[in-house]
């Protein structure tokens, strides 16, 4: 597939090597060490499905190419919509002024290659399918959402679909491509017990085709799964408010991970040292079960990438070892600040965007423990399972995740729900506090996504079931 | 060919619509011309420069609707995705409530709200760099205690929007926008980093607070956060400062829209009428304010926008509602439809207020004689189906009546139907610097966990 991307742009829009490097030397124009240009052109499907009925169905098409200009640590951006050559030269023009000493970097002449990675081996991306495949999915979760229970009373649920080609050129005399398909099934579920209402979420997908949903996640997985949610909520007891023993399950939980120590790791905090993981590549940050790795290489996935957004091929940097910070997430312009070598993270939300170091796969390796001797090891404390979403400061490490389905644990044994509490910690503190790592690590359904200075891309996480011996509990319990 | 962004051309595509099989259609374009500059340590990190539009396009057939969008106007583009718009439409099922809003309704005599400013758009790249830097020198220069920046700059963004649909309706506007922020971060002597920031945002130039005022605030903010601990679990008062009131009045948005009522996802369904909240709470939503960031001079369909008053003394008097949730509810749109690229029209707020009371923020702290002054929140924890409240967060305590230490590293929590009864006192403190406002509350009583 990969080719596919750098021929559709060069035939769809009349491009040419030639003119391409041409752009480059104009972006380089007025000086600077490095240039990029970023082509999209991307399709977006959406088909909603509520109160029984199809509601309503769209499909966008946008197109463009920014123009990213570095001179040191400063860059320069401009883009244009108009994928034509005069149109792109003036967007080179634009970006070049952030460079105000001189010519003195030519751009090398681009050569295409062909990606390392290969990893949405999608026969029919789900963009292309007639829509009304995608419509008996949703008829499919809604019937069995509303067969769980009598009290399941609003079922809405959607297919939302992404087709993107890019191809980026860079003055290092790079060409590459790639056709990205993207695709997330999700729904929610109001259950509704004489006036006690309340509400389960869910959904999954990734870079993969329409078989996910006849294999991996069927429809009728997702809505018992989140049709069962809002009816558990419906007998929820208050949170306990306090520190308490916590056991996060497996999966999207891994959340955590993401919060407490997956920005802070991000290099430009880092670079610029506002970040409470500075300086600090060497030492321990978290207990010594905790191995903490960051993979863009995994087939399918939806925080997956064969190349990142600076045509970078993707890779698998292990942040944390057994305890230990090894390494951060770099972009093209902090690792060569940093003299480190590229991780394959930098990424943008689209040709609008600067590219930012970013995350994609996060998750934490399996250990040793069997999951329900962990649980039974709790006296009093807390086990939950899913979860809204999370944010956090990382310059003080303070962070919090939302859980949106959470147990009592009493005496070993999982008891009540509650309802809705907010985890917080520290993000260098927190992973000291993990006293046993379970052997069932698994990724995220792929419904993750991640926001940062205004940008929104699609990410993954995972988790193997953990303890953590203390972790603040926000109820209203105390 | 490549259309022009004008109201005729809105008006002809909506036309084509209806000649190619739609019942009626509507036509969104707009295009933004946007700059923004960050800055850091003296000298410029970033600078961004371009002009992005694009086309919306809904069509309804009878009660059937679908939606596309596109960024190239050349003509073959356009018309390829009008079809697909019928084609779509097509494939799904017929919903009574969908539909354009009444001919009658639609707005006619636009009302200029002074959104535009023409010094933004004359103002140069070298002077929007001076301000940015001049807010963060004011910061560094505030106290050697703040050794670096992260983030900070001015942005400025200048659009204009058309909206025409099959029923004749076709408006135009135009906006500007300018922000400036400072994002500081200081050291305290254990090198233990706090960050904070500060900024202003308005339409018109001579609105902006002053760099350096920007600046100063920043420092001072970050500079309060330094040995921030936390305190023991308890039940105490907290005062909301203007930021955080204004997140809790977001949230009491997103619990008035029309989307969620009608879902029957929100706390305050089957509740109009009801005393919802504190009699001392008003809260008001004004699309018509002159120069205000929430403010346009017609709604996502082309329905006049108005100041609709929300809650009275505690009483829930209106949802927010566009034609469709209008529909679902047997109410009437209350001319807050929000126009996507795509998607039938959701519900947006004009500019949002809680209505200022007479207490000053020093009376309200003073009122307090062990709580929490809150000044920070992350994270999410806000359950809009239930009202379950819980959030990380961060402030100064108060020990009678005086603000004492930072507090970082504890949660609050409680339950929003609670919360809005509980708001004990309101401030007189309004800025608008946001398009949701609300002023220091003081709400009796919430969960503080550590």
């Amino acid at each position: 597939m990969i080719n596919d991307a750098i021929g559709f742009f060069f035939s769809q829009f009349g491009l040419s090597t030639g003119q391409i490097e041409g752009l480059l030397a104009t972006a380089l124009g007025r000086g600077g060490d490095y240039a990029d240009l970023y082509f999209e052109y991307r399709i977006n499907n959406s088909v909603a499905f509520e109160e029984r009925i199809i509601k309503t169905a769209s499909r966008s098409v946008a197109q463009g190419v920014g123009v990213r200009v570095i001179a040191g640590d400063k860059t320069g951006y401009a883009y244009t919509e108009e994928i034509a050559i005069e149109s792109i030269r003036q967007a080179a023009a634009t970006a070049s002024f952030i460079a105000r000493t001189g010519g003195t970097t030519e751009p090398l002449g681009v050569n295409a290659t062909a990606n390392l990675h290969d990893l949405y081996k999608v026969e029919t991306p789900v963009s292309a399918i007639d829509l009304s495949h995608k419509i008996n999915l949703l008829k499919q979760a809604d019937e069995v959402a509303r067969a769980f229970d009598q009290r399941i009373r609003e079922v809405q649920a959607g297919v939302h679909d992404e087709m993107k080609y890019v191809m980026i050129a860079t003055s290092d005399g790079r060409l590459v491509g790639d056709v990205q398909p993207l695709v997330r099934m999700g729904m929610t579920c109001i259950a509704d017990d004489d006036g006690n209402r309340q509400v389960g979420r869910g959904g999954g997908g990734g870079r993969v085709g329409i078989e996910f949903f006849e294999e991996a996640m069927t429809p009728e997985a997702m809505a018992r799964a989140v049709a069962g949610q809002a009816i558990i909520q419906l007998e929820a007891v208050p949170a306990p408010a306090g520190t308490m023993e916590v056991v996060l399950g497996p999966g999207w939980p891994g959340i955590l991970l993401h919060e407490a120590v997956g920005h802070g790791l991000e290099s430009d905090f880092n670079r610029k040292g506002s970040s409470a993981f500075t300086g600090r590549l060497g030492e321990r940050v978290a207990s010594e079960l905790c191995t903490v790795v960051d993979d863009g290489t995994i087939p399918g996935r939806r925080g997956s990438l064969n190349i990142d957004d600076e045509g970078q091929p993707t890779g698998r940097t292990v942040l944390i070892e057994k305890g230990v910070l090894c390494a951060y997430m770099s972009d093209h312009l902090n690792a060569e600040l940093m003299g480190a070598a590229p991780t394959g993270n930098g990424r943008r939300q689209s040709y609008k965007h600067i590219p930012l170091p970013r995350m994609t796969n996060t998750f934490m390796m399996a250990g040793d423990s069997d999951p329900q001797a962990i649980i039974r090891s709790v006296k009093r404390g807390l086990y939950a399972v899913q979860f809204a979403g999370g944010q956090v400061d990382i310059t003080n490490g303070e962070f919090a995740f939302s859980a949106s389905e959470a147990y009592l644990i009493e005496d070993g044994k999982v008891t009540a729900p509650v309802r809705g509490a907010t985890l917080r910690g520290n993000g260098p503190e927190a992973l000291k506090r993990v006293t046993a790592v379970g052997n069932d690590l698994q990724l995220d359904s792929g419904v993750g996504m991640c926001g940062k200075e205004g940008q929104q891309i699609p990410v993954g996480v995972g988790l193997p079931t953990i303890k953590i011996s203390e972790m603040t509990v926000g109820g209203t319990r105390a | 060919m490549r259309y022009e962004l004008t109201k005729a051309t809105a008006q002809r595509l909506a036309g084509e619509a209806v000649r190619r099989g739609a019942s009626a259609a509507e036509v969104f374009m707009k295009r933004r011309k946007e700059f923004a500059v960050s800055v850091r340590l003296g000298d410029v990190e970033k600078v961004k420069e371009a002009i992005d539009q694009t086309l919306g396009l809904r069509v309804l057939i009878d009660g059937q609707q679908a939606s596309v969008s596109c960024s190239d106007f050349s003509e073959d583009v356009v018309l390829q995705v009008l079809g697909e718009a019928i084609e779509l439409a097509r494939a799904t099922s017929p919903d009574e409530s969908a539909g354009l809003p009444e001919a009658s309704e639609m707005a006619s005599e636009l009302p200029d709200l002074d959104l535009f400013d023409e010094e933004i758009e004359r103002l140069p790249t070298e002077k929007k760099i001076d301000m940015a830097l001049a807010a963060e020198r004011a910061a560094q220069d505030y106290s050697e205690r703040i050794i670096n920046f992260d983030g900070g700059g001015l942005d400025t963004a200048s659009s204009t929007i058309v909206l025409a649909n099959s029923l004749g309706f076709a408006g135009e506007y135009q906006r500007t926008l300018i922000s400036l922020a400072a994002v500081p971060v200081a050291a305290d002597d254990q090198g233990r980093l706090q960050r904070d920031y500060w900024y202003d945002m308005r339409r018109r130039l001579d609105e902006l607070a002053e760099p350096e005022a920007i600046g100063r605030m920043a420092a001072e903010r970050t500079l309060r956060k330094l040995n921030g601990r936390s305190v023991p679990t308890q039940s105490v008062p907290v005062v909301f400062d203007p930021l955080m009131a204004a997140s809790l009045l977001g949230h009491l948005f997103e619990g008035l829209s029309g989307e969620a009522i009608f879902r029957r996802s929100s706390f305050l369904v089957d509740q109009l009428g009801e005393s919802i909240a504190s009699p001392r709470l008003t809260v008001v939503d004004d699309g018509l304010k002159k120069g205000g960031l929430g403010s346009r001079p017609f709604d996502g369909e082309g329905l006049p926008t108005r100041r609709t008053v929300l809650i009275r003394d505690g009483i829930l008097e209106s949802y927010l509602l566009n034609s469709y949730t209008a529909r679902k509810l047997g109410l009437r749109s209350t001319g807050n439809a929000a126009r996507g690229l795509v998607g039938a029209p959701s519900v947006n707020a004009g500019n949002l207020t809680i209505e200022a009371g007479t207490h000053t923020p020093a009376e309200i702290i003073g009122a307090v004689t062990r709580g929490l002054y809150l000044t920070e929140m992350i994270g999410q924890g806000v359950n809009i189906v239930t009202g379950d409240y819980s959030r990380s967060a961060g402030g100064l305590w108060i020990e009678n009546g005086e603000l004492t230490f930072p507090v970082q590293g504890v949660t609050i929590a409680g339950n929003l139907k609670e919360m809005l009864r509980a708001v004990e006192m309101v401030g007189n403190d309004l800025n608008f610097r946001s398009q949701v406002v609300a002023p220091t509350l003081l709400i009796g009583r919430m969960t503080i966990s550590a």
